[in-house]
């Protein structure tokens, strides 16, 4: 459950990270594929090593969509609609993945921003990264 | 028993080295308690932790993060037999202080956090690897004795 603050701080803190969405996107990737390669067996049709391209332009894309989503999180399952779709007909990606992701995204966000990823902003940040997830698996079964 | 490459052995070490368990210590414990605050649960006698503020600067958390920590460096000083040298310690969560061992799980993760933080870009994808085979090995041993 996310209160009005932590709404508002998620909002703030991923407008802020959306310049650098390549950046954080691909590091969260990367640790994910190295300490959990069993997420590896999604992307076989891409290069996904380190500094590669595909793992930059699809880092991007995926926090993107995080960003676009905090943007209104009251709106989270309209906004994801089409992106539920996807995952669920097409991608078909095993959702244990999704908490894999965010904890590779915590961690890549730690990084970043050093003494600013407050407990508060930590806290606010997982329960939002879990909605999401949640949201994402909706239309699975 | 969990074999360690010298390069893992090499990273905790260093990572366990570069630590100042006075502050890094509190910093995780509070970290836990305000990002998955049932764990409060265990901390009822300590005083107030009504905020993250009162969490914050509440002292008896502070000294207990320390304490923690400390016990943690005993795991990197015998990483080698790291379940018997929790043996006792897991008896005492489970037996006396009857915490539920997903909790080490989660104290863990907030304390990889506060070392990521700190690390910045220094904690790559490989150290993180390390860093978190050695917490896995540690949430284990602690959960080891239950029964």
């Amino acid at each position: 459950m996310l209160s009005e603050k932590e709404r508002k701080l998620l909002a703030e803190t991923w407008d802020t990270l959306t310049p650098v969405a390549e950046y954080i996107g691909s590091d969260a990737l990367l640790r994910m594929f190295t300490n959990f390669p069993g997420s590896k067996t999604y992307f076989s049709h891409l290069n996904i090593s380190a500094g590669s391209p595909h793992l930059f332009s699809h880092g991007k894309k995926i926090v993107l969509a995080i960003a676009e989503g905090a943007r209104d999180i009251s709106q989270l399952t309209i906004t994801l609609a089409p992106l539920q779709t996807y995952h669920a007909y097409v991608l078909r990606i095993d959702p244990s993945n999704f908490k894999l992701f965010s904890h590779c995204m915590l961690i890549s966000l730690a990084c970043h921003m050093g003494e600013d990823f407050t407990p508060v902003l930590h806290a606010a940040m997982d329960k939002y990264l879990s909605a999401f997830a949640a949201v994402l698996a909706e239309k699975y079964r | 028993m969990v074999e360690w490459t010298e390069q893992e052995r090499g990273i905790i070490n260093s990572i366990m080295g570069s630590l100042d368990y006075d502050d890094v210590g509190p910093k995780a414990l509070t970290r836990c308690l305000i990002v998955y605050p049932w764990t409060q649960r265990y901390f009822v006698a300590f005083g107030n932790l009504y905020n993250a503020e009162a969490i914050k600067t509440n002292p008896n958390i502070a000294a207990h993060g320390i304490k923690i920590l400390h016990g943690l460096d005993r795991a990197m000083k015998n990483m080698d037999d790291i379940k018997a040298t929790y043996a006792e310690l897991s008896v005492l969560h489970s037996e006396k202080l009857h915490v539920d061992p997903d909790n080490f799980r989660l104290l863990a993760d907030c304390l990889t956090i506060v070392i990521a933080a700190k690390m910045g870009n220094a904690f790559t994808p490989d150290i993180q690897g390390a860093w978190q085979k050695f917490l896995a090995v540690v949430v284990s041993a602690l959960g080891r004795q239950y029964h």
